[in-house]
């Protein structure tokens, strides 16, 4: 087994509760570096761990904290990212509830390197049960003295609350996650200016996600080095793959980054190959926003490469070959899956989600949904796939935030390796796969 | 502090830091200012929604000569020193707006013969500019019934391209704010939710700035196409507000009576409902002049050039 | 803290002090940051679901406009702004979902209950709805009914789900916060 930094516990009996987490080194991280390191010193061994942000874009956890505007004489918050959304995305939610200490002890670190007093983690209304499983194990962190005023006599303090939503996919993003904890709806903001200057009520904000946070403990407790030392060169440490559909084994591995895709695919270790002995057809390999790949070209890339979980290696090829690690929500579809049907049930979740504050995702994502309806319902033409090209294409970029892009590469994506199954429902007026 | 150079369709020109380019273009003048559905200079936050005004940054400054990886809303982007700008100049920005004009288009009515707003709208002229011939859209458009919000304004929300200009005027002019947008994607509405009448002194400036013809003047519904009367500029000693506003007459009788709106269409200043509503007498107010229209438009010259390259038939 | 107005009629004593609670974990004046989870304390006291009387008084309670509420509460898709059955099940059908056969289970409920999505059953008693990923792809298909989610779905378990709420004592929608 890997280096296992965020599950290696995750069966343990009890582990929800603090003694438990205790016990198997909880809660050691804090006392470390609340005793012994300063926020500056905290913030650099997290740009030396490379860690990367794991909610979908990748983006180094060290340099978005280092934008942090410390200079303004403002209060500063750290928010935790709790909206897992994205279908095929489930692994904040098997990890939150599974052990909320280890979710607590990263935004104590975090909010600590960042100077926050006080802190929140969104989490999507839907999962008000892990609301609960936290807000249980923050009162125990109170009382033990991790959480309040002046924490184990370090003079520093911090108040951790949890937020829930109300429905909806646009709250992960950062911009409409602030404008939703302000009590507003979920309309993102127009950047610049970055949370990170003009955030929470005004105020600098850093957003990561929850299992950004929950490797603070780790990398904290053994150094950004030895995570740095894990994975490989530019995606470091491990990585939460959430991985469902046709497989044997659907369910949240840790990889260390690098793990060979097709190892991923067929080992007992891991989704234990595909169902009922069915052929791989397709993988969505990072959650419903990235571009599909058909199965030869998941397993290597188009320079004949092994492809690997990793942010560098999956994106070889660019998006003529290539696609994105997201945020490792990893659908699996054997041949009887029918690509036009599973590609407009995730352009029916974006019309449904876009907030509409945009033009062409507000208009964009419903008419594609309505096309591939037709398509899909045998009552599509030749003309209505370059229809639909056309409209991805002028949604891709054009908008005030990334959902439209997520709504754009999927079609985009579906129809570039597999157009003739397209054709097909057209010339047959029917989905040649339905039961 | 010094001004910053900055190029936008190969023109110079020097502004103030912290212009954004579209305000830049507007210094410039003409076929260089990008069309814009939701920015109102007037109305703090406003912009960056309709996507019309997006352009190209080719240069992001003498600094830091990288050009932006993606096309900006110039409404909401500030210039920096020595940043090269393409509008007209960009295939790729000018086949941006042919479709964001499409997607404004695909749930639009289309009723312009039967809508107030004809003559004067803003998606009708950014529609002659940057329409398709035909449409590529067969579905169903997406239908609201029209409101009374109040005894002033009607409401079509078939016609609303969601650019919360009126909803900045109701929380920025008024003291309190009765209407919003509601729901969320292609069923956002504005609205009151429960039907209320949105009565206050300001009220009235959400017809001027509305973009389309979603909010109208129900004291001038149906009176006449806007062509066929003439705008006068004229004023009045109001209490409550400039009392400088245009009248729009037939012979001797006021049809309508509207703020001053500059050649992008957004007012000189902000009037109220009783100058707006309750003056209709020429009586009431000292007739300054007639008010030259410089937008490009029906209004301001009764007829459209055809954009002869795209053998355009008109859009409609 | 802040005082709420007409609170005796919108919150039971039990629900508003931990109204109270959730409004102190925001800055002062920032009490409309507690919107969404009133809301949902609110949903929960008005029987699943929001009457704009009922969000009046939210306004009121947090002292901003009624319209900042109804902007709010029609954005997000957890607010029920129609009367709702006393047990909401709610079926996701996004792609993993369907893959594992999410759409026979939403045909079956509906066999079952009579009704389409959006619907309520004449009784009163089930309120049938889509809804989109749930993030428990893994174990799809997927339903939530109340704050409890239902994995790895079937026919049966959804007769049995049905069953166990049959009786009509209890209502799926009561204080989210446990």
């Amino acid at each position: 087994m890997a280096t296992q930094i965020l599950l290696n516990n995750i069966e343990v009996p009890g582990l929800t509760g603090i003694e438990v987490y205790r016990k198997l080194g909880g809660y050691a991280a804090v006392e470390k570096v609340l005793k012994t390191m300063t926020p500056d010193e905290v913030s650099a061994e997290v740009k030396k761990s490379g860690l990367r942000g794991r909610g979908g874009a990748g983006f180094p956890a060290g340099m978005k904290w280092s934008f942090l505007d410390r200079k303004v004489d403002k209060p500063r918050y750290f928010i935790c990212n709790f909206d897992e959304s994205e279908p095929g995305t489930f692994k904040d939610r098997h990890l939150g509830s599974l052990n909320p200490h280890l979710l607590i002890e990263g935004m104590i670190l975090g909010s600590f390197a960042l100077g926050a007093r006080t802190s929140y983690i969104y989490i999507r209304g839907e999962l008000f049960y892990i609301l609960n499983i936290l807000e249980k194990a923050i009162d125990e962190a109170y009382r033990s003295g991790y959480l309040g005023e002046n924490i184990l006599n370090s003079g520093y303090s911090l108040d951790l609350h949890c937020h829930p939503g109300g429905g909806a996919y646009i709250c992960g993003e950062e911009t409409a996650l602030i404008e939703s904890l302000e009590g507003k709806r979920g309309n993102p903001r127009i950047k610049p200016p970055f949370p990170a200057v003009v955030g929470l009520y005004g105020c600098p904000t850093v957003v990561n996600n929850v299992e950004t946070i929950a490797n603070l403990p780790w990398i904290l407790q053994n150094g950004g080095d030895a995570y740095a030392a894990l994975g490989t060169q530019s995606s470091k440490g491990t990585k939460l793959i959430s991985a469902c559909g046709h497989i044997r084994k659907p369910g949240v591995y840790e990889v260390e980054m690098g793990l060979p895709v097709e190892e991923f695919i067929y080992s007992d270790q891991y989704c234990g190959g595909i169902r009922n002995g069915n052929k791989l057809k397709a993988v969505i390999a990072g959650g419903s926003s990235v571009p599909v790949l058909p199965a030869e070209l998941i397993l290597r890339t188009d320079r004949g490469e092994q492809r690997l979980l990793s942010y560098e290696s999956l994106s070889v090829g660019g998006f003529e070959s290539g696609t994105m690690l997201g945020s490792g929500g990893f659908i699996v579809l054997d041949e009887t899956a029918c690509i036009v049907k599973n590609l407009l049930t995730f352009a029916r979740f974006y019309h449904h989600e876009s907030c509409g504050q945009c033009s062409p995702c507000r208009e964009g994502t419903g008419w594609m949904e309505k096309i591939l309806q037709r398509i899909e319902n045998g009552r599509g033409t030749s003309k209505d796939i370059d229809l639909l090209v056309h409209i991805s294409k002028h949604i891709e970029g054009n908008t005030i935030c990334p959902l439209g892009d997520a709504a754009a590469w999927p079609v985009a994506s579906a129809i570039r390796h597999f157009r003739q199954e397209f054709e097909d429902h057209v010339k047959l007026q029917k989905c040649p796969l339905s039961r | 502090m010094s001004l910053i150079k900055v190029t936008i369709d190969n023109i110079a020109i020097e502004v103030e830091p912290g212009t954004t380019i579209l305000n830049a273009a507007r210094k410039i003048g003409g076929k260089v200012v990008p069309p814009a559905m939701c920015y109102y200079s007037k109305l703090e936050g406003s912009g960056g929604k309709c996507r019309t005004c997006l352009v190209k940054v080719a240069q992001g400054s003498a600094k830091d000569p990288r050009p932006m990886p993606k096309l900006v809303p110039s409404c909401r982007t500030e210039v920096q020193d020595g940043m090269v700008v393409q509008n007209i100049t960009s295939p790729e920005v000018l086949e941006a707006r042919r479709a964001i004009t499409e997607f404004l288009l695909i749930n639009h009515p289309l009723d312009c013969p039967v809508c107030d707003q004809a003559g004067e709208c803003h998606l009708q002229d950014l529609s002659y500019d940057h329409g398709l011939v035909e449409t590529q859209t067969i579905e169903e458009r997406r239908t609201f019934a029209p409101v009374d919000i109040g005894d002033k304004i009607k409401l079509h929300m078939n016609r609303c391209i969601l650019c919360y200009r009126c909803v900045m005027v109701a929380d920025q002019l008024t003291g309190q704010r009765v209407h919003g947008v509601l729901f969320r994607g292609d069923h956002s509405e504005i609205g009151t939710y429960i039907s209320k009448a949105v009565d206050n002194d300001f009220s009235g400036n959400m017809i001027d700035v509305c973009p389309v013809g979603a909010l109208t003047d129900r004291t001038f519904r149906f009176a006449s196409r806007v062509w066929f009367t003439k705008p006068f500029d004229a004023h009045r000693d109001c209490p409550k507000c400039s009392g400088e506003t245009v009248l729009w007459m037939k012979k001797d009788q006021i049809l309508r009576v509207t703020g001053r709106k500059d050649k992008y269409g957004e007012l000189e200043s902000f009037i109220c409902n009783d100058c707006r509503f309750e003056h209709k007498d020429p009586k009431d107010w000292i007739i300054e002049g007639p008010r030259k229209i410089e937008r490009h438009s029906v209004i301001g010259q009764n007829h459209y050039e055809i954009n002869k390259e795209r053998k355009s038939d008109g859009g409609f | 803290m802040l005082e709420g107005k007409n609170n005796n009629i919108l919150f039971s004593d039990e629900i508003l002090e931990l109204a109270n609670r959730i409004i102190s974990r925001y800055p002062e004046g920032r009490q409309k940051s507690a919107l969404i989870p009133l809301l949902h304390l609110a949903q929960a006291e008005n029987g699943g679901w929001l009457s704009p009387e009922v969000m009046d008084k939210v306004a009121g309670f947090l002292d901003i406009q009624p319209i900042e509420v109804y902007e709010v509460a029609t954005f997000y898709t957890m607010f029920n702004l129609q009367p709702v059955g006393k047990c909401v099940i709610e079926v996701c059908r996004t792609g993993p979902c369907w893959l594992n056969g999410g759409e026979e289970l939403l045909a079956h409920f509906e066999k079952r209950l009579g009704i389409k999505p959006g619907e309520t059953t004449p009784d009163g008693l089930f309120t049938l709805k889509v809804v989109e990923c749930l993030a428990a792809c893994g174990n799809a298909p997927v339903v939530q009914v109340g704050i409890t989610y239902h994995e790895n779905m079937n026919p049966g378990k959804a007769d049995q789900l049905i069953a166990d709420w049959s009786d009509g004592k209890e209502r799926s929608h009561t204080n989210p916060y446990r």
